[in-house]
């Protein structure tokens, strides 16, 4: 967990004055919409179709037990008892009055929470794998290098008014769960030959109208490089990137446009001016936001010990969860737990008050204190000692938060749809919710093995469609809602946009329409243990072509 | 549903002016008196080019009441006055779907 | 349209020239880009003080030749959002180190004047009087930066290093919960 200092925190508390400012000057007419937008913007303040939406940033997805309890509180006193997390590490309050946002944003400030930059043409909340410190598969801790992102992309006087919004995500891990490969910048940290460790730098992915997997510019950066090689690149967007469309004026047109090679060459340029200068990271910066991050007081223990091993020969129910949403952890006798918020019929990633505040109790009993958030908009519990999974399943299961299907049919990534957002073609959630339901049966979905399924309500693709397994993305015809199906996308290290399945589907027909698709898949895979993208992959989709839309 | 401030005046039907309230985002439309109500059924409905014009100037020059007027189509089941389509259904009515409850723990 | 310069309201002392009519010779006088790439000599050679209206689509790279020769630069900001200007802000004051008046134009707001500042704008034509008056107070709003930047702002990383190398109150360590 990163400790703010008093720099921090006296940074964020100025700038809720400043917001405070601003929304009295609105309020009063002193400043007009037009200009006031670009503002809200940028402390995360949407107007959506019912009320404002306030998007909080939790940095590289990692909260405290008291950061949970304060997002609880404003859940409570300011909004309907309930928050959204979203699939960039953010959560999002639906019912928030403009009136009422700056003193929210003070309690929130109380607890080092903020909305600053989820929002507007900006660099945004830096993400990161939701396992970063604990995954046995990463080489080391990511997040620090999110914090000192975070910390020179905050403010920044030159790129706080981009083109157009800019996302970066890292990864240190073998598997890529930060979907890198889909972000204006991606960062991969690795080890070059000599086993020097640095980041392989990928511009130009992203999701969206247009939507591009990533292309790597610099194959091996080395981290005193950091922040001159993301200054040089956002410093070349800021002034070439495309402003007369705003469809055209992300970085990967201009990156598509220039060719990676092209764009490449005139970042190195640029950085060949910069790197020796201010930004050139001395170790000791690094090593001093590093001290900042506190990890656990581990206590030596072994893995597999016997309460566990008890628990999962009595308790059936318990190891159906246990091998779906326990995974391991790099230190011996704990595990990282991961908390669905998709039980059936639920819209997906919703956590009321009570929810949260429960887990910010479990988090202080068995997870020293720490909970991550995941793109997935599930909820992890990172440091969970082995022996105490089965009391913490109990307790789980009370709140509802124990399903066991993450990774699976049923876990689906929905945006918000036409039920709160202004730009919306269609609704997601009830879409989701319907599929959860005709996907309840667990033993069928653990059968199906991991699918993912993602809805966006319109091109701008908050669900990430593009990626998912199916991916549905909400069109209108007529007045009335539609949905095109794409096939075999994935967002991880092997990152692939999705193929058309054909025509798009009613709203009354998506469901049956990936119940076949779905069934489909389970008479053509090879084995059973044929993931349903790797059966796409091998006999592409005309197969699925054939069948949904010859019975129709 | 294309979104309706990009909307092009082509009144056809029944229309109203609506727009979300500056201090809550509550949604509102605009009466006969050109004020914002909550209350669809005080909306002024109106039913030709020039009408939805005027109204919705009045609308847009009043930037402190309310935040991004337009034009939303209305349905008149005899006197009442229903929204149009889905987005303005759900805009007056909420969400589709039961929001997330307490569980009462 | 109010001019700030140093933080006061002050006259502008520059005349606006436009594409073809003639410089007084004796006057402070903004000329556009094209202008003054092609009338340099005959520019220069003028009594009065020369500033240039520089474009945020064009390369500022071309203006670095007449560097020593104008005395100010003006950058345009077309609206709240187009953020190219301050790019060429930095690139001027950080890497060509130039030391005349940069003047931020357009549509400049309070909510802008950090920003501007940090980039190394030192004078701006301000859209509302009211703003103009508030110049002071929006400057002063933030005590703490975290990048490096045309203001002489040291990172917030070098702060931290200054503070734990002198033993100076380091920023304190706390516990957020
Ligand atoms: S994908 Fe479209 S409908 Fe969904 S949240 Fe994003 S903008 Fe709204």
């Amino acid at each position: 967990m990163y400790h703010y200092d008093d720099f921090d925190r006296t940074l964020v508390t100025e700038r809720v004055s400043e917001f405070r400012d601003q929304v009295a000057r609105r309020l009063s007419g002193a400043l007009t919409e037009e200009e006031f937008k670009p503002l809200r913007l940028m402390n995360g303040v949407y107007l959506q179709l019912h009320a404002y939406m306030l998007r909080i940033a939790i940095p590289y997805g990692t909260l405290s037990s008291e950061q949970m309890r304060t997002l609880a509180h404003v859940a409570r006193r300011y909004d309907r008892n309930y928050g959204h997390f979203t699939t960039r590490q953010n959560i999002q309050f639906n019912w928030i009055k403009l009136e009422e946002l700056p003193d929210a944003m003070t309690d929130l400030a109380r607890g080092g929470l903020h909305g600053m930059q989820t929002s507007g043409n900006c660099v945004r909340n830096i993400t990161t794998d939701q396992w970063a410190g604990v995954a046995p598969d990463e080489i080391e801790d990511p997040r620090i290098w999110a914090e000192i992102l975070r910390q020179h992309s905050t403010m920044h006087p030159e790129f706080s008014f981009l083109p157009r919004k800019f996302k970066i995500a890292l990864t240190a891990a073998t598997h890529d769960r930060a979907a890198i490969r889909v972000h204006d910048i991606g960062l991969r940290l690795h080890r070059n030959g000599a086993g020097e460790t640095g980041f392989e730098v990928i511009v130009g992915g992203g999701l969206g109208r247009t939507p591009f997997v990533g292309k790597t510019i610099k194959p091996f950066l080395p981290k005193r490089d950091l922040l001159s090689y993301v200054e040089a690149v956002l410093r070349v967007y800021n002034q070439y990137g495309r402003r007369d469309n705003i469809y055209k004026a992300r970085i990967k047109i201009l990156v598509h446009e220039l060719g990676a090679e092209k764009f490449g060459a005139e970042v190195d340029a640029e950085w060949q001016k910069i790197k020796d200068g201010a930004l050139a990271l001395d170790p000791a910066f690094a090593a001093d936001v590093a001290a900042r991050f506190v990890y656990p007081d581990y206590e030596k223990l072994a893995d597999g010990p016997a309460e566990l091993t008890q628990a999962r020969k009595n308790d059936t129910e318990f190891e159906r969860w246990f091998k779906n949403s326990v995974s391991s952890h790099k230190v011996d006798g704990y595990a990282i737990v991961t908390l669905s918020l998709k039980p059936e019929g639920a819209p997906p990633g919703d956590a009321t008050a009570e929810q949260m505040d429960a887990i910010a109790d479990l988090a202080d009993r068995h997870s020293f204190g720490e909970i991550r958030v995941g793109h997935e908009q599930n909820l992890v519990l990172p440091h969970v000692a082995q022996r105490d999974l089965y009391a913490l399943w109990q307790s789980l299961y009370k709140i509802g938060v124990a399903t066991p299907n993450v990774g699976l049919v049923s876990d689906i990534i929905a945006c918000p749809g036409l039920d709160y957002c202004s730009l919306a073609n269609t609704r997601s959630i009830p879409v989701a919710q319907e599929l959860t339901r005709r996907f309840g049966d667990l033993a069928l979905a653990q059968n199906l093995g991991r699918l993912h399924i993602n809805i966006s309500g319109c091109i701008n693709a908050c669900g990430h469609h593009h990626v998912g397994h199916i991916g549905l993305l909400g069109v209108e015809k007529n007045g009335e809602e539609y949905y095109q199906i794409t096939l075999g996308g994935k967002a991880d290290e092997d990152a692939r946009l999705g193929a058309l399945l054909g025509p798009a589907v009613k709203y009354d027909d998506v469901a049956d329409v990936v119940e076949d698709v779905v069934a489909t898949y389970v008479e053509l895979r090879e084995r059973p243990d044929e993931l349903f993208v790797d059966t796409v992959k091998r006999i592409g989709i005309e197969p699925f072509k054939e069948r949904i839309y010859a019975a129709r | 549903m294309t979104a309706p401030q990009q909307q092009k005046l082509k009144i056809t039907g029944p229309v109203v002016v609506t727009a979300n309230r500056l201090g809550d985002g509550a949604v509102v439309y605009f009466t006969a008196g050109k004020k914002w109500t909550t209350r669809i059924e005080d909306a002024a409905v109106v039913s030709t080019t020039p009408a939805a014009t005027e109204f919705l100037q009045s609308a847009i020059a009043d930037d402190v009441g309310a935040v991004g007027p337009y034009i939303a189509p209305v349905r008149l089941e005899g006197a009442t006055i229903k929204p149009g389509n889905l987005r303005e259904s759900i805009r007056l009515q909420g969400p589709t779907f039961e929001l997330p409850a307490s569980f009462g723990i | 349209m109010p001019l700030v310069k140093d933080g006061q309201i002050v006259s502008d002392p520059y005349l606006r020239v436009l594409d073809d009519a003639p410089a007084p010779d004796d006057t402070a006088a903004i000329v556009p880009a094209a202008r003054l790439l092609a009338d340099a000599g005959e520019l220069t050679r003028r009594a009065g003080p020369i500033g240039v209206l520089w474009p945020n689509d064009q390369t500022i790279s071309e203006l670095e030749p007449y560097l020593d020769k104008v005395a100010l630069v003006a950058l345009v900001f077309p609206n709240f959002r187009d953020g190219r200007a301050y790019s060429q802000a930095r690139i001027l004051r950080e890497r060509y180190q130039f030391r005349g008046e940069l003047r931020a134009t357009g549509q400049v707001l309070r909510d802008q004047f950090l920003f501007l500042v940090r980039a190394g704008f030192d004078s701006f034509e301000v859209v509302k009087p009211a703003d103009a008056q508030a110049f002071k107070d929006a400057i002063h709003r933030y005590s703490v930066f975290y990048q490096p930047a045309a203001d002489g702002q040291l990172s917030a990383f070098r702060r931290r290093a200054i503070a734990h190398r002198t033993g100076a109150a380091s920023p304190s360590v706390e516990r957020v919960r």
